[in-house]
């Protein structure tokens, strides 16, 4: 085994990550190499310095109201969607009255009525063929069974 | 660090129809470890706490596309350091930005995510310069430092975590720590890292 084979061992060994048997065959290397040796000393002190950094521990209180953080994003989460198709339900409804009033009214002239009309096929077109087009995509997908 | 797997918290999930308690179960078994970890990531307890929370919600959010009940914690991780990384690009670009601002010159990236060591470690001025040596590693190699180090999870568990081989691993380990060592040189302008170890050693003392 060259030494860019034993750098492999070097982690795991450091972390206390090899079996009996390949500790001590790595040990064997490290007695033979210097260069090994030397860089193996150097991580240890790496590791040292590294294992003197200990993060700080919140106050108990931060556990404690830890899920009720949680529990208010599930909570608006649910309010937003529940008010955004609210507020969609009130826009058609609101939009195809109006659009019912100005047809019903005979002193609104032909040409806005016919206008209103093509726009509202226009987007009954548009909405229709995004849909089309997510059904088919979401059909050929395939990654959409993919396990996580 | 908590078991990898939540077998029973996600079969109760699946079980009741109020998922909410179960799923309260999760919070509570892997809150320490998201908040620690997204900490190390990102350096700041109030952004830890925001992104670590806002990690959980999304996975409530999609718990329908998790299919393998012992995957969750890898599962959640992915969406924890997605979020966490996302913040720190958004950081640099917003200090950027405001730098451009202030001098017109290009932001110095070699100077780290702003990371608070008074916020996220007992400190001395050792510790301080391998917090701020840390925050200059890139996000892969930060990662396996911050989960080896700060959570000790075993070359397994962070095998699975990550969705790579233990090979991955020791190799990602490898070069973090050189690049580590190699940084903690440069800024104390030795050509090892024993004067730090000393220093820290009297902090650990006092």
């Amino acid at each position: 085994m060259t030494c860019q084979d034993h750098k492999d061992s070097m982690m795991a060994y450091l972390d206390n990550e090899l079996s009996d048997e390949q500790k001590r065959a790595f040990e064997a290397h490290l007695a033979s190499c210097p260069s090994c040796a030397a860089e193996m000393e150097a991580f240890k002190k790496l590791k040292r310095i590294t294992e003197g950094v200990a993060l700080v521990e919140p106050e108990d209180r931060l556990w404690q109201q830890y899920w009720g953080g949680v529990y208010n994003r599930i909570e608006r989460g649910i309010g937003w969607v529940v008010f955004s198709v609210a507020g969609i339900l009130l826009l058609i409804y609101g939009g195809f009255t109006a659009i019912e009033k100005v047809i019903d009214d005979p002193s609104v002239s032909v040409l806005l009525k016919a206008g209103l009309l093509a726009l509202l096929a226009g987007l009954a077109i548009l909405f229709v063929s995004v849909i089309r087009e997510r059904l088919y995509f979401w059909s050929r997908d395939r990654y959409k069974d993919v396990r996580r | 660090m908590a078991s990898l797997c939540d077998e029973k918290a996600v079969a109760a999930w699946e079980a009741c129809g109020s998922p909410r308690r179960a799923f309260e179960a999760i919070v509570n078994k892997h809150m320490q470890d998201a908040y620690y970890i997204a900490l190390g990531l990102v350096g700041n307890r109030e952004d830890a706490l925001e992104l670590s929370q806002e990690a959980f919600y999304r996975a409530y959010k999609h718990f329908d596309q998790l299919k393998d009940a012992k995957k969750f914690f890898p599962w959640f991780y992915q969406i924890l350091r997605n979020l966490c990384f996302s913040h720190l690009r958004k950081r640099r670009v917003r200090r950027a930005g405001s730098l451009d601002e202030m001098d017109g010159e290009p932001p110095d990236m070699r100077m780290g995510d702003c990371f608070d060591p008074e916020m996220i470690a007992e400190r001395n001025e050792a510790k301080d310069r391998v917090w701020k040596a840390i925050s200059q590693l890139d996000e892969k190699h930060r990662e396996v430092i911050v989960l080896r180090h700060f959570r000790t999870l075993s070359y397994d568990e962070m095998a699975k975590v990550l969705f790579c081989n233990r090979g991955t691993v020791t190799s990602r380990l490898y070069y973090a720590r050189k690049r580590l060592k190699d940084i903690l040189d440069r800024e104390s302008g030795s050509s090892d890292v024993a004067s730090d170890d000393e220093e820290l050693r009297k902090g650990g003392q006092s």
